[in-house]
Formats: C-alpha cells, structure tokens, sequence
C-alpha cells in the first residue's frame, strides 16, 4: 500500500517535471507589444474617423443621429447650413463641429450603426494615450480621414 | 610572515566571496525570473538594459529607497537586527566549501576556501539550524499574526527536515571511511571533494540525492515547501511587516541559502570542482564548480515551476513517514555496505 503509493506518488512527480521541461523548450508566446505590432482583427473597434466621398465632401450631414445614438453622451455635434457655392457635404447642412470624448467613449459602435451616410466609422487606431484631457477630445479636423474614399462597413 | 597566511589571504578571500555572492544573489533572481517565464512561456524581464541584465540593479536601488517603516508595537531591537540574523549564517555556510583546487598565486599557495576547518560537515549543518533563529525572531518581532504563523511554521519545518537531511549526511561520512588512509573518515569538505571513490559507491551515493534534494527543498523554504511565506495563506509570512532594505536582506538569505545547499551538495555527491584536465588547469575548477551549481539551481527553479505547494500537514506527515524513515534505511545500508567492503 505505501510502496505502491510512494511509486505512484514518484512517477506523478517526474511526469510534473516532463511537463515543465517540454514547455520550457516551446519558446514564450508573449506578444512584445511596443516593439511588434499588436494582431488587430477586422471587426475591432477603436478610435472613429470621420470618411469623405472619393470628390473630397464629407460624408457628415450634421444629422446628430450620432449623437442621439451615443449611451455615453461621447460625441458632440454641431450643425451649420451648407454654402451652396461652396459645399462641404452633398446635403443641406454639415457638421461645423463633430466632436468625441474618448475618456467617456465605450466603443459600442451606435454611432457608426446610426449613421445614415456611413460617415463615422470605428477604426483601427487604438494608440490614443495621452497625458493631458484635452488630448482625449477629438474634433473633427483630427477625425477626418485625408484621402480613403472607401468604406469599409463591418458586415454585422 | 604568519599574518600572511592566517589573516591577511583568509580575509581577502571572504571578502572576494562576499562580494562575489552578493552579486551572484542579485543576478540568481534574474535567472530564476528568466527560466521561470521560460517555463510558463514567457519572456522574463527583458526591459531594463539587454536580456533584462539591468532589472537586479534597478531591484537593489529601489529597494534602498524605500521607506524604512516599524511596526508600532514591534519589539525594536529584534526587529531591525532580524534580519541581518538571517542573511549572516548564509554567508557562513560559504567559508567550509571548497571553491576550487589549491592554485599557485603570486608564489603563494593558496586554496581556494575560506576556512579548511576539520568539521567542515559539522559546520554546515550547525550553521544552517542556526539561519532558521532570523526568520522566527523577524516573525515574532513584527507582532503581527501572519508574520508568527510564518514563523512557526518555518521552526516546524526546519526541524522537521534537518532529521533526514543529518541522517543521509551521517550516511555520506560513513562511505568517507572508505577513502580515507587510516578508515576512520573526514568531515574536511575539501577531503572530501578529493576522495577517490569506486564507482559503485558514486552510484550509491547518487541514489540518496533525490531525497537529499527534497530535504534541501525544504531546509531553504524555496517552492513547493515555501512554507514561511505562503502568500495565499500568510499574506507574505514572516516577512509580512518588512520593507525597504530589511526586506532585502531577507530575500537575500533566501537566496543565499539555495546557493549555499547547492554549494553542499556539489561538494558532498558531485564531486565539488573536480571535473577532466583540472590537474592541468587549476582554474578550470572554479568553472566545474559554478557549473555545478548552476545545474542544481537549475533543478531548485525546476522544481518550483513544477511542482504544486502541499499542505502544511501534509508536508509534516511526509517528512516523518515517509522521508525520515527512508534515510534511516538509506543509513542502516550503508553502515552494511561499509562494513563489509
């Protein structure tokens, strides 16, 4: 009874140690993130971006669906009327101030659902520590992607 | 010119080796820290300066800054002075072992060993019992309960596996006798480390290491008997109310006890710093013994990343029914063995 255990007991022990030992030699499967870039996946969903039409107009038509949308109460529009020589989106009006605190943003994705143009989008781009609290607050000169045409909507 | 040889070589030599132990300590819990993400898949730290080579220094800096704090209603005197009570026996265990073979220095013949006293064994063991005296004072000064529990615990356990580990040293002296001229042995570690020994006799003292390792184990309360300072139970046991530099002192005996078992047991079962062409190059000793003792550490941050904490009543149990009872056979053999050859 006790030598049978006492083997047992031995043979569980070095079987333990086999384990450790094959592990040790697999190498780590740590990410060193800084250095390496993190795996983003295509549904992942991080800071907005505001899109424009491949002409250069904005998408944004100051709707505030997004702002209506937003549990958070993260983003801030202000609409104004289009200068008809001078537009700066197809619609009647735009967006004079499209504004999103990310210290208070959930990354729901309302907005973007709400969005009846598909001008807000959640992007890839989750690098936005800062050390101030204005550096959180994103207007829309900083949101508005220069030259991408294409929108890419997640099919949900 | 006998100042030379009894003050001025000894005391240089124990400075070197403190030197050396303390930073060897610092860069042993880099290893330990390396090879223990290794085993879990990780990197280890890896950010200060390359392979992580800067953390043990960036360690020690911020443990000297720390805020030096005592508990209220600590009992002063043997909280401070504790843990240097800890670190001192550690370093002590270092002065009998037999570092490499006796070199040419400067026309001198020096060996390399702080103190080849005769009772060399005899010392190891006193020594070691004597380190358990800063764990259970630092435990019972911080008049704090999870610090006491540590502390008990770590009496109990000391005690506990002191018998087998005496008994199978016991075991090793008796196959000394054997080596020596006249058959009545040595305690002299560096006699010992010499010793020309069959090789059945290798065999079977290889055969007790095993068990010799589970009581260094838990002699050095390193994981999985790291009893004193249970973290899940015992918040940090007897270290709980230590901080800053005292703290360290006290991981530092930790860690200066596994280099000091390690130390022992290369002497006593791998042969010390012997190892192929050491008679032709003396300094090739010290690489076999670092050696050595690498790979018992090795097998100490092994074990730990292996093997699960038991039980305190369980680790109790199985020192006196299972590990005492061994050695004693282990013993009863031998004492056959060496009377009849």
């Amino acid at each position: 009874m006790a030598v049978s255990d006492s083997v047992r007991g031995v043979v569980e022990i070095v079987k333990g140690f086999g384990v450790t030992l094959t592990n040790l030699f697999r190498g780590p499967i740590t990410s060193q993130y800084p250095e390496e870039p993190a795996p983003i996946y295509p549904r992942f969903r991080a800071r907005h971006e505001l899109r424009r039409y491949s002409n250069g107009l904005e998408r944004c038509i100051g709707c505030m669906l997004c702002e209506a949308a937003c549990p958070t109460g993260a983003i801030h529009v202000e609409a104004a009327e289009n200068d008809p020589e001078h537009p700066v989106s197809p619609g009647e009006r735009y967006a004079r101030v499209w504004e999103v605190n990310l210290m208070r943003c959930v990354y729901c994705g309302d907005c973007e659902t709400a969005c009846p143009v598909e001008a807000v989008v959640l992007g890839h781009e989750f690098e936005t520590a800062t050390r101030t609290r204005d550096g959180f607050l994103w207007t829309k000169e900083e949101l508005l992607v220069p030259t991408n045409p294409n929108v890419v909507v997640r099919a949900e | 010119m006998d100042w030379i040889n009894l003050i001025l070589i000894p005391a240089i030599k124990a400075l070197i080796l403190v030197v050396v132990l303390l930073t060897g300590f610092a860069y042993l819990t880099l290893f330990e820290r390396k090879l223990i993400g290794r085993f879990q898949l990780r990197y280890g730290p890896n950010r200060a300066w390359r392979f992580g080579l800067g953390h043990p220094i960036a360690d020690a800096l911020k443990m000297i800054f720390k805020e030096e704090i005592v508990p209220a209603r600590a009992d002063k005197l043997l909280y401070v002075i504790a843990p240097g009570l800890a670190l001192a026996p550690a370093l002590l265990t270092f002065a009998v072992v037999p570092v490499g073979p006796t070199m040419n220095l400067f026309g001198l013949r020096v060996p390399f060993q702080v103190a080849d006293v005769n009772i060399g064994f005899l010392w190891v063991l006193a020594v070691s019992s004597i380190g358990v005296y800063g764990i259970i004072l630092g435990g019972f000064a911080s008049n704090n309960k999870y610090s006491l529990l540590g502390a008990l615990r770590t009496s109990a356990q000391t005690l506990s596996y002191e018998l087998p580990m005496g008994i199978l040293l016991i075991a090793l002296v008796l196959t000394t006798t054997l080596g020596t001229q006249d058959g009545f042995g040595t305690l002299r570690l560096n006699e010992i480390v010499t010793m020309n020994r069959p090789w059945w006799l290798w065999l079977w003292i290889w055969l007790a290491f095993p068990f010799y390792f589970i009581t260094m184990l838990a002699e050095t309360s390193r994981k999985p008997f790291d009893f004193p300072e249970t973290e899940n139970e015992l918040v940090c046991g007897y270290s709980t109310e230590y901080g800053s530099i005292k703290f360290a002192l006290y991981y530092m005996s930790e860690y200066l006890h596994m280099l000091g078992a390690s130390a022992v047991a290369v002497s006593v079962f791998f042969g010390g710093w012997r190892g192929p062409f050491v008679e032709q190059f003396p300094i090739l000793g010290l690489v076999y013994f670092v050696g050595k003792i690498m790979a018992l550490l090795f097998l100490f941050i092994w074990a730990s990343a292996s093997v699960p904490r038991p039980r305190y009543d369980q680790l109790l149990k199985f020192c006196w029914t299972w590990l005492f009872p061994v050695a004693l056979v282990y013993l009863a053999i031998t004492a056959v063995i060496v009377t009849l050859v």
